[in-house]
């Protein structure tokens, strides 16, 4: 046997993961494609991630890249770690980002695993985010494209995941991906780039219906408490949220938080939105710890939303507290804050209510 | 690239050998009349064609007449078990079609169809533990109401050989057509249709190093069957459509070669399935053998592994380079267990971690080593947790 490396990568039909399929095999690299099957064919609402097309996408274009190509079920293992905790924090009024825990439990948990079962030494995706391998251990960098960066969702990896990350488009712009994209071996146009919610074709609220999660409607109060109008449901809702709310009023009404113990939305205005001060539980630092106790870095609240200067400080079991700059509308619980120090990801954790 | 691949799929098909391929080749180009033609050129190609059918008469040990050239395995059994059903209906009103419950879909799925759209009463017996239909079982419905029966002779999955000639037997005595899809069988084991004492024989080349796209059909003499592709008279009738003459020298020539040299070829398969099944008994934790543990191909070696997605297995032994295949082979990544296992009784949980390992002539035995090597690792990096685990 070499020492060569072998890299298994990670397909999806679209054109980013076949980008950086393209990418790796113009340089040579002994690759090979990899793609789960996450939901059934016929089971409830039709799944936009890895449909037949999806299949068929991707395994023509190893085909084109003139390498082999493997479709691993995962369905199980899907439905355990993401859809379910989906369902149940949505079902408690959370809004949590299931992109986040698929690529923990996912991509870089079942799909690594099978790739190194596979025997690769490598498993390359198509996020737009850089791995550089010191000797001291691995460092995940944003995408060299600000616009396109997807180290957020990529914050639960540890250095054990990065070791054997690659990601061939962490160096490239949008528009040099599209270049690259025109290459007569790749699938025509993106049918559809890759959004967060890949298991939800369409009609959200269909999808939760079809899963049992029925809405449960409940009051819209003021902040002295005041009855306003009627909300269908809190899942429905996202914290700083201010179209929708079916009130009439004579002011703008925001959303300012969501109180589930009695099922209410609480409405105020502009000013009264958002929070400066959280909690995270389920923290993962990549490094595998904090860079201090108690340090100050540039903090990510949402996906695709503006960093801000915060301060965190450092508990037992994985929680930390923080303390942005500023007020944020949008601070969810349920979704992630993470973490950078210029642009290195520092790591994460879970916003708590 | 990927590292050199070791082909351990020989029961799916094999490559063509040089000497059969050698064979066929004059039959493109050069010698290329249509059989059925009067001129000089049609009559070389009959005569290619007939002294082929006259080769793979002398391996059955029939008469030429008793072999129809077919376009493949399937074709063999589907003209088979059709063929013979209506015409034994027509003949005295036999209506009911027995076959094993580990049957090839060519056979299966021909049975079911003659059972949903044609009024045939279909009986699928079922088999033991080992893949075996019970002469018992066959004698318990065996009556003159029945057409035809199918049951296979060496089977695709799990390699368990059924005693044709005690089987064919039981029908003869009733006056019952016997069928037996020797598809498999045909690559290892003899096939002297008077031995067999079998009324139909089903076969194709590609199982024994000769091309794709052709099969043969064993008809003893006397046996009616309606033919169920209508054209010209070729084959009597019973499989018209102008002769495919390299195909079927090809067949006819790698049967020959199979025959000559069945001893030394099993001697060698034998001892590297032998190993295999030893070494991945010891190795691979939980590692059960399917199939019959002494009466089956010489080439073949069939396990299940529990808590093991089977299609990942095979994906991972294949970017490893080694070519295998379970029963539940599926490319789309959505596994069902194949209806094979299932009637050996094995559970769901077993039979999804399904995989085969068939050798070939010329397999090398350093190859199965390196491939002993590596499986017991892979199943275990692809072993599910117990379930609810995490
Ligand atoms: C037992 C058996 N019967 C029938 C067939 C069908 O043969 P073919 O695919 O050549 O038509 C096969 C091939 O897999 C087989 O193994």
């Amino acid at each position: 046997m070499t020492s060569r490396r072998r890299i298994a990568v990670a397909m999806s039909g679209g054109v980013d993961s076949s980008v950086a399929a393209a990418l790796l095999r113009d340089a040579g690299e002994d690759a090979f494609g990899l793609m789960l099957r996450l939901s059934g064919e016929d089971a409830g609402p039709a799944n936009r991630c890895c449909a037949p097309a999806d299949v068929a996408a991707a395994r023509q274009v190893a085909g084109q890249l003139d390498f082999p190509f493997y479709v691993v079920d995962a369905r199980e293992a899907f439905e355990q770690s993401v859809i379910s905790p989906f369902l149940s924090g949505y079902a408690q009024g959370l809004t949590p980002n299931p992109c986040i825990e698929c690529n923990r439990s996912i991509r870089w948990g079942v799909l690594l695993e099978h790739a190194l079962a596979f025997g690769a030494t490598h498993l390359a995706t198509g996020h737009y985010a850089r791995v550089e391998h010191l000797d001291g251990g691995h460092i995940l960098r944003t995408g060299l494209d600000a616009r396109k960066d997807q180290s957020y969702v990529l914050h639960v990896l540890t250095q054990s995941h990065l070791a054997h990350a690659i990601f061939p488009l962490g160096e490239l712009t949008k528009e040099q991906v599209r270049a690259h994209a025109r290459d007569p071996r790749l699938p025509v146009a993106d049918r559809h780039e890759s959004q967060d919610l890949c298991f939800v074709d369409g009609d959200y609220r269909a999808f939760l219906a079809a899963r049992g999660v029925a809405p449960n409607p409940g009051p819209i109060l003021g902040l002295e408490g005041e009855h306003l109008g009627q909300h269908s449901g809190l899942a429905h809702y996202t914290l700083g949220q201010r179209q929708g709310l079916g009130i009439a009023s004579r002011q703008a009404l925001y959303v300012v938080e969501k109180d589930r113990a009695r099922n209410a939305l609480i409405v105020g205005r502009r000013e009264q939105v958002g929070r400066q001060r959280f909690d995270l539980a389920h923290v993962n630092w990549i490094a595998g710890a904090p860079p201090a106790p108690t340090f100050e870095a540039h903090a990510q609240v949402r996906y695709h939303a503006v960093r801000l200067r915060a301060r965190v400080e450092c508990r037992a079991d994985a929680r930390a507290a923080v303390e942005l700059e500023a007020t944020q509308p949008d601070v969810a619980p349920g979704q992630s804050a993470v973490f950078f120090a210029g642009d290195i990801c520092l790591g994460g954790g879970i916003i708590q209510p | 690239m990927a590292p050199a691949n070791v082909y351990l799929d020989h029961a799916a098909t094999t490559p063509v050998d040089p000497r059969v391929l050698a064979a066929m080749l004059p039959y493109f180009s050069e010698t290329y009349g249509n059989p059925s033609s009067v001129h000089a050129y049609g009559q070389r190609a009959e005569a290619a064609l007939e002294s082929a059918r006259e080769q793979v008469s002398r391996v059955l040990g029939c008469r030429p007449a008793e072999v129809i050239f077919t376009a493949s395995g399937s074709e063999s059994d589907n003209l088979a078990l059709r063929g013979a059903a209506f015409a034994e209906r027509e003949r005295r009103g036999a209506d009911t079609i027995l076959v094993s419950a580990v049957e090839h879909p060519a056979v299966l799925k021909t049975a079911r169809q003659l059972q949903q759209q044609f009024g045939f009463r279909l009986v699928v017996l079922p088999v033991d533990a080992c893949g075996l239909v019970s002469p018992a079982d066959l004698a318990e419905h065996l009556s003159p109401q029945v057409a035809v029966v199918s049951i296979l002779y060496a089977n695709n999955e799990i390699g368990t050989i059924h005693p044709i000639a005690m089987l064919a037997a039981q029908c003869r005595d009733l006056g019952v057509v016997f069928h037996t899809d020797a598809v498999q069988a045909a690559s290892q084991l003899p096939v002297d249709v008077g031995e067999l004492g079998v009324d139909l024989l089903a076969m194709g080349a590609h199982k024994f190093y000769g091309p794709k796209g052709v099969g043969a059909l064993y008809v003893r003499n006397g046996i009616g069957l309606l033919p169920w592709l209508t054209g010209g008279g070729q084959e009597q009738g019973r499989r018209p459509g102008t002769h495919n003459v390299p195909l079927a020298v090809g067949l006819a020539e790698a049967l020959a070669l199979t025959a000559a040299e069945r001893q030394s070829r099993n001697a060698h398969q034998q001892r590297l399935r032998d190993r295999i099944i030893s070494a991945v008994e010891q190795t691979v934790d939980g590692a059960r053998l399917t199939g019959h543990p002494s009466e089956r191909l010489p080439n073949h070696a069939s396990f299940v592994f529990p808590d093991v997605d089977g299609n990942a297995l095979l994906a991972a032994l294949d970017a490893r380079g080694f070519a295998c295949s379970s029963g539940s082979a599926c490319k789309s990544g959505t596994p069902e267990p194949s209806e094979t296992l299932l009637a050996l009784g094995l559970p769901r949980r077993l039979a999804l971690g399904s995989l085969r390992v068939t050798v070939g002539k010329d397999t090398d035995p350093q190859a199965v080593e390196r491939f002993l090597d590596i499986l017991p690792p892979v199943v275990a990096a692809l072993r599910r947790p117990a379930a609810g685990g995490k």
